[in-house]
């Protein structure tokens, strides 16, 4: 399968480290850095972040750098006196101008394969619609006749009204939890159709990397392929502002192997 | 008598009766009916703060709420409205108002000119400006309450608001047409009035920041008065501008918005530069380094914030050749912004430097607005930003480049220029409290929301899943300390209102610039001869 040969291209070492560190490393770090995810995609974003956030972090500290050498160098408490006939410096001007120009293409270079990559929607294996209400989503598995509601759960539903006396913090996966889970093989390319039934919603679970506008009257699509050893139960939300409730219609999304998956859309299929 | 004895005599009379008729009238008429461009200068300011104070109140109300999980203070659609109006409020109420009038006070003082030029105009603008925000602020009265679709208005979400839509839509205009006439009696006093000798390119930073502050706004508002009348007759006229099922697109007002509002932001942030490019030389002692790339560097900005108005909109989905056209062009900004930035410190380079109060904000300014560059750049890359996008992480770049940027340059102006206006030097212990206290609180409260964004918490909630607890409290404790330490701010002004030790023409070690060469206070009339250069 095609699957399994884009999973074999990864470098063994690379993925035997990843099964090592992705658990501790989650646990400290998903509270402060943007997650990993579960999928090419997000591993590709994952890694342009973090290029980005230390190319950033190493001008930062040159330039603050500088800065604050000047505040403490040249104080007028410790006698310095100003050089007013430092005023102009065509080289060195020329020099700040040119050299950020090529880093900054330069940093741009790496995200066009991977966004040609995140527009590429062929090769999917199943398409999903995904309609977005005033505040629930409805998914629709195209051309196998079973379609659902998927709305926030009724524990956090209740604890989340003004007075309600519950701790959120007793409620599980307060927010983050669906009544009906969208249900998705893992290791397929899945296409999903967006668009909305009343204002502009956006679907997003981070773990996935991706967010893409739901647009009444209109259809976006994007890809998704979880990775083939990572089944598990993805969460995400709607990012759009889309009215009174938008922190209130959660994604769930759970991801099976393909066999468990047919199995269970086969049982959705006896019950519409 | 002979005709040129009349001539005298209307002369003489008019020299004699010049204190009584110039001068300001006493009490509230002063304030209905002047048209000198300090008192306008001093009403936009005072508005201003207010408007800051009003905003901030909103601010904590947010702020309070997202302390703990759960809904502990208000509704999900009144925090909606706070959300909406705060930013509205702070944008057109707070920072543009202030800016304006540090421009009204400042701009005549810089060039030397007697007043702005179209003195009736610039009244005129104010008032429309404060009835405007009466209009926007009593939507909070009407049914359904205020506006509650986020300040970018986006349809179609914002055609389901209540009575508060043709409110709102008209405040917009109103504002929208202050700015307009603020901006042209910039320009035509900056090209008309301008002491002779003084070329464009002697022109201080300040004005020059302003002229094309200036421009950008004459360039934009149009285009935002027609989106959001767009919005207005497909509300009431049933036209289809943004609705899909008429032929329309909902994403076309998202392109007609942020069309004028990447220009906005730069319409909140070039005056700032303009103030900071004015301090950092005084405290280091010697002139800024590199004026002419200054200079271009304030016109490329504002160039290029014109063709990067999709950024903010990568998610709506569109072509691979499009995203890669925005990614570039909004990183481009980052080069003439550098110079900038490279600029101000190499200006400290081999300085005398001091740190009075407008010096630290100055210098705060420069160290947290380039953060908020720093994540700006991250922002501008599209892949990143399909995560990025519409989370707390883009709340903390635009709330660095807005707070510790444009409002601590607005700061930094008024410690700097108040004592020219009050004629009182003002209390330093109580402005270094008020500086420490800001700057470590604006970090406690905006610091820890890139986190909560890169962690997953998406904007505008007014409830989170429990994981985001310790670091929304964390950022509510900087909230209320920021909040709390502007207090400081109002007593400060106050008291250097009324008094203090007097200040000296040149207030500072080293004035550079005709505003020092009046007396402070600056009389109520100034070069009304035009000042010699030299």
């Amino acid at each position: 399968m095609s699957i399994v040969k884009r999973n074999s291209k990864l470098p063994a070492a690379a993925g035997a480290l990843a099964a090592l560190t992705t658990v501790p490393a989650r646990a400290d770090w998903s509270l402060l850095n943007m997650p990993k995810g579960v999928s090419e995609l997000s591993r590709d974003i994952y890694d342009m972040h973090m290029i980005m956030l230390w190319i950033c972090l190493a001008i930062a500290v040159v330039t603050f750098g500088a800065m604050i050498y000047a505040m403490i160098r040249f104080r007028k408490s410790r006698g310095a006196v100003a050089d007013t006939k430092l005023l102009h410096n065509a080289r060195l001007e020329a020099a700040w101008t040119i050299v950020p120009t090529i880093i900054l293409i330069a940093m741009a270079i790496p995200s066009v394969d991977k966004l040609i990559k995140i527009e590429d929607m062929s090769g999917s294996k199943l398409t999903i619609k995904v309609t977005g209400y005033q505040w629930y989503w409805h998914y629709e598995y195209l051309g196998r006749g079973v379609s659902f509601y998927s709305r926030l759960a009724r524990s956090s539903d209740l604890a989340r009204q003004r007075g309600s006396g519950i701790d959120p913090n007793t409620v599980d996966n307060y927010l983050l939890e669906v009544d009906k889970p969208l249900v998705v093989p893992t290791g397929t390319k899945i296409r999903l159709l967006l668009t909305a039934n009343d204002v502009i919603h956006a679907w997003w679970v981070p773990d996935f990397g991706m967010k893409r506008d739901a647009i009444p009257g209109f259809m976006n699509e994007m890809w998704v392929s979880v990775d083939a050893d990572k089944p598990g139960t993805y969460r995400g939300k709607c990012a759009e502002l889309c009215g009174a409730d938008h922190g209130f219609m959660p994604i769930v999304v759970v991801a099976m192997p393909p066999a468990e998956f047919e199995a269970w859309l086969a049982q959705q299929e006896l019950r519409q | 008598m002979r005709p040129d004895e009349v001539t005298n005599m209307a002369h003489g009379n008019a020299a004699a009766g010049h204190g009584d008729h110039h001068g300001p009238p006493k009490g509230v008429m002063r304030w209905l009916t002047t048209t000198n461009h300090k008192d306008i200068g001093t009403m936009y300011l005072v508005f201003s703060l207010a408007m800051f104070l009003f905003g901030g109140v909103m601010a904590l109300l947010i702020r309070a709420e997202l302390f703990q999980p759960g809904l502990q203070l208000v509704d999900p659609g009144f925090y909606n409205q706070l959300t909406t109006v705060h930013a509205l409020v702070m944008v057109f109420g707070a920072v543009m108002p202030a800016t304006v009038g540090l421009a009204n006070w400042m701009i005549p003082l810089q060039i030397g000119a007697a007043d702005m030029a179209l003195p009736r105009m610039n009244l005129f603008s104010f008032w429309l400006l404060f009835f405007a925000f009466v209009l926007l602020i009593s939507t909070f009265f009407v049914p359904g309450g205020a506006p509650a679709a986020g300040w970018t208005l986006y349809p179609p979400l914002v055609l389901q608001t209540g009575n508060a839509f043709p409110m709102a839509i008209f405040a917009i205009h109103l504002m929208g047409a202050s700015s307009i006439m603020g901006a042209i009696n910039v320009i035509v006093t900056i090209v008309n009035m301008r002491a002779p000798g003084m070329t464009l390119l002697k022109m201080p930073l300040f004005s020059w920041s302003w002229l094309i502050t200036a421009y950008l706004l004459i360039a934009v508002m149009p285009v935002f008065a027609g989106g959001v009348t767009m919005l207005l007759t497909d509300y009431y006229f049933h036209t289809s501008f943004f609705n899909a099922a008429g032929g329309g697109d909902p994403v076309l007002f998202q392109h007609v918005f942020w069309f004028f509002g990447h220009p906005e932001v730069y319409i909140m942030i070039l005056p700032a530069f303009g103030i900071v490019s004015e301090i950092i030389p005084t405290f280091s002692r010697k002139p800024i380094f590199g004026y002419e790339a200054m200079v271009y560097a304030i016109a490329s900005i504002a160039f290029l914030s014109f063709i990067v108005w999709a950024h903010h909109m990568f998610t709506v989905g569109m072509p691979l050749a499009g995203q890669l056209f925005f990614t570039l062009s909004t990183m481009l900004i980052a080069v003439p912004t550098g110079v900038k930035v490279f600029n101000w410190t190499t200006t400290m380079w081999r300085g005398s430097l001091s740190f009075e109060p407008p010096m630290l904000f100055a210098l705060a300014f420069l160290f947290l607005f380039t953060i908020g560059g720093f994540s700006g750049l991250m922002l501008a890359i599209v892949p990143a930003d399909f995560q990025y996008h519409d989370t707390y992480f883009v709340v903390a770049h635009f709330h660095y480049v807005l707070v510790p940027g444009a409002v601590f340059g607005i700061m930094a102006a008024v410690y700097y220029w108040l004592p020219k206006w009050t004629g009182h030097m003002y209390d330093m212990t109580i402005a270094k409290w008020h500086f420490w206290l800001t700057a470590i609180f604006v970090n406690v409260l905006f610091f820890p929301q890139h986190f909560l964004g890169l962690a997953g918490m998406q904007r505008r909630i007014p409830d989170y899943p429990t994981q985001f607890t310790d670091w929304n409290m964390v950022s509510s404790i900087g909230g209320f300390g920021f909040g709390l330490s502007q207090l400081l701010f109002v007593w400060l002004i106050i008291r250097c209102v009324k008094g203090g030790q007097r200040a000296t023409a040149g207030v500072w070690d080293w004035p550079h610039g005709l505003e020092w060469t009046v007396p402070s206070p600056a009389p109520y009339h100034t070069f009304e001869k035009s000042p010699e250069l030299h």
